[in-house]
């Protein structure tokens, strides 16, 4: 045991210290920048007004995901805002000598898909974006959180961010995942137990046997959700599985450099006897498969369960809340959720939109048709993945039950590129967020895991997968 | 850095980036004109009109500088549209009991004081705004204090850099730029696994 054990988080963060002085934020350097079209135009401009370059194009890596229309790419965006915002991206990219994949390129895909589809993202990194849900990244044991536009200017600029330390938060899950239980009901449960706000001021490390047990896909989906406990990043120790799927990536070290890698990687997994300032245990066996019901991502519940009251609430401010999230939602306190009837079914985001969750939601779709009052609508997290998709038929599998296909991007989980729900529509999607009107002015939205959209897509009704004949 | 204002209250816990300025409106390029399009969802009807019995949309708001809201203010998406949206309407300050991290920061880049009040304070502020709901609250950021008329002097926290940052207009960025040397020497010894100019 080190004289000084220390956690993962600890650890990352120290090795990224540039400089450090009693009463000011720490100086931390960045070793990967991602961005995307929506956060980074006004950057780009505060760089050309400064007359500065970007300081680490090798470090830095772009796309376009959020306003990018997920139709067929043949077509133009037809949106002119979003065409020009897209165009800008471009412009930026080749001006500042970034590495880019646009709107055309085969390996376009959402931001948060792409960095570890392509090695990008690797253990150890620190890694920011202007975007919540960078902690996805943590999935690699990288210490990975969203940041805002001034931020991106300054990272561009100086490849460094000032920052003050988060106290670590331990989120353990022990046990074994029942079937029809997936690492999505993991994150959702998290945030039902300590609420929206619970991890504020945290990073969380996840750990434990559950969590080993998941594949780098399931870990990128649990990671990806921590902004919406409040903790600006989550991370889990890379391990065996971590290496085995980077190995042999497009951006990954190679030969001598990875067995470097390999080995410097190997130091990061926490002390025994690091200790954390918060924690928290989650049993996998007792966890169902989650839901949400109001109208944000703590406010979920098991989908065999009812809608919570707000009479039995002691707070009168969250008494309120939950009031009027059940106004906005327009459902009973005390009334079970499944079979409720929803209009639309999303699969995708970077929450859900990975092989895995393509081949478990095509598993259910299988030799079934989607119920014919629900539109389903299936969005591949890159092109690569939709190739792959293709290649393994499962496109056919969505077309012959109903579903559409479409191109990769953020699609309706932000309702920025045209896909959208309309007001008072009920959608079960695989995406982050259910906030009023996230996707699409009016929409209601209940967050669960791919297989149990799958299962709402074919009975047209919130269902419980295991409940499917 | 102080000023007196009346208070706008948006009393709910939560409330998201997404409520604050909704998605639709991050498509734009620039960072100004956002100010109409604050809370643009609960402000206006389907058809754009303004609500007169939303908040934002009175006379009294419109010349606040104090947005008072309940818990974990500012959850959610990373946008910075959201402290650009309520500067340009006019808000300094917004009083919570907490804020989301990200929020946090995106704040007091734009000058936007996140004024964080213990629970007992809130509850002390909402009954005097009952009984007087045109009553002024005076905020001064040297002091770090902020008070009402018949209202206690509340201590509040802010973070040093960021109040050093805030009183003396400091360029994060120039700052930063600053530390060149310090930046090079960590890049020289550092390892890098990655090239992303390399493939």
């Amino acid at each position: 045991m080190p004289s000084n054990p220390r956690t993962i988080i600890q650890k990352v963060w120290d090795n990224h210290i540039v400089a450090e002085r009693e009463g000011a934020p720490a100086l931390l350097f960045i070793d990967l920048h991602l961005v995307h079209e929506v956060t980074s135009p006004q950057a780009f401009s505060g760089l050309r007004q400064r007359g500065v370059k970007v300081r680490r194009p090798d470090l830095t890596f772009a796309t376009v995901d959020h306003s990018t229309p997920t139709t067929p790419r043949n077509l133009p965006i037809l949106d002119p805002i979003a065409a020009t915002q897209v165009a800008q991206m471009e412009t930026n990219a080749q001006e500042f000598g970034i590495p880019y994949f646009g709107f055309q390129n085969r390996d376009q895909g959402i931001v948060h898909v792409i960095g570890p589809e392509n090695g990008l993202t690797q253990p150890g990194m620190t890694v920011v974006c202007g975007d919540s849900h960078t902690a996805t990244h943590g999935a690699f044991g990288a210490l990975a959180f969203g940041i805002g536009t001034s931020e991106v200017e300054m990272v561009l600029a100086t490849q460094c961010l000032l920052q003050k330390k988060s106290k670590s938060y331990e989120v353990r899950v022990d046990g074994t995942l029942k079937n029809g239980v997936t690492a999505k009901d993991i994150i959702l449960a998290l945030c039902a137990k300590i609420g929206i706000g619970g991890g504020t001021g945290c990073v969380f490390e996840f750990t434990g046997s559950a969590i080993r047990a998941l594949s780098m896909e399931e870990r990128m989906t649990v990671c990806n959700m921590s902004i919406e406990a409040g903790a600006r990043a989550g991370l889990i120790a890379p391990d065996e599985k971590t290496y085995e799927y980077l190995n042999g990536r497009r951006f990954a070290p190679k030969g001598e450099k990875w067995d470097e890698a390999v080995a410097y990687w190997k130091t990061l997994p926490t002390d025994e006897g690091a200790t954390y300032d918060h924690s928290i245990a989650i049993d996998a066996d007792t966890l169902e498969p989650m839901i949400t019901f109001g109208t944000n991502p703590g406010m979920g519940m098991a989908i065999n369960g009812a809608v919570p009251d707000p009479a039995d609430i002691a707070d009168p401010l969250e008494r309120e809340s939950l009031r009027k999230a059940l106004v906005y939602m327009a459902l009973e306190a005390g009334k079970p959720l499944a079979g409720q009837k929803i209009d639309v079914v999303f699969i995708g985001s970077c929450t859900n939109s990975r092989i895995s969750d393509l081949r478990a939601a095509a598993g259910v779709l299988k030799g079934r048709k989607v119920n014919s009052g629900v539109r389903v609508m299936v969005v591949p997290g890159s092109q690569e993945i939709k190739r792959q998709a293709e290649a393994e038929g499962l496109h056919e599998v969505f077309r012959a039950a109903g579903a559409e296909w479409r191109e990769a991007g953020c699609s309706m989980c932000i309702a920025m590129n045209g896909d959208q729900l309309s007001p008072g529509q009920y959608s079960v999607s695989t995406s982050n967020r259910n906030f009023e009107g996230r996707q699409g002015k009016g929409g209601r939205t209940f967050l669960a895991s791919p297989l149990t959209a799958a299962a709402s897509a074919v009975m047209g009704v919130v269902t419980d997968v295991r409940t499917l004949a | 850095m102080q000023f007196e204002s009346t208070v706008t209250q948006i009393q709910a816990d939560n409330i998201d980036t997404d409520q604050i300025i909704p998605a639709r409106f991050l498509k734009t390029i620039s960072k100004v004109g956002l100010g109409d399009q604050l809370f643009f969802d609960w402000r206006y009807d389907a058809d754009g009109s303004p609500k007169p019995d939303f908040i934002l949309n009175t006379d009294k708001a419109k010349a606040s500088k104090v947005l008072f809201a309940g818990d974990n203010f500012g959850c959610g998406s990373s946008r910075e549209h959201a402290p650009w949206a309520l500067t340009q309407y006019g808000f300094q300050a917004v009083i919570s009991t907490s804020f989301a991290d990200i929020f946090k920061q995106n704040s007091l880049k734009n000058r936007l004081l996140p004024l964080v009040v213990s629970r007992d304070v809130h509850q002390q502020l909402r009954n005097a705004l009952t009984a007087n709901p045109d009553l002024t609250v005076s905020v001064n950021v040297e002091t770090q204090i902020f008070t009402w008329s018949g209202g206690p002097a509340v201590d509040f926290a802010i973070d040093g850099f960021a109040k050093h940052c805030l009183l003396a207009g400091v360029d994060e960025i120039g700052y930063v730029q600053q530390h060149e040397a310090q930046i090079a020497a960590y890049e020289a010894q550092r390892i890098g696994t990655l090239n992303t100019l390399a493939s």
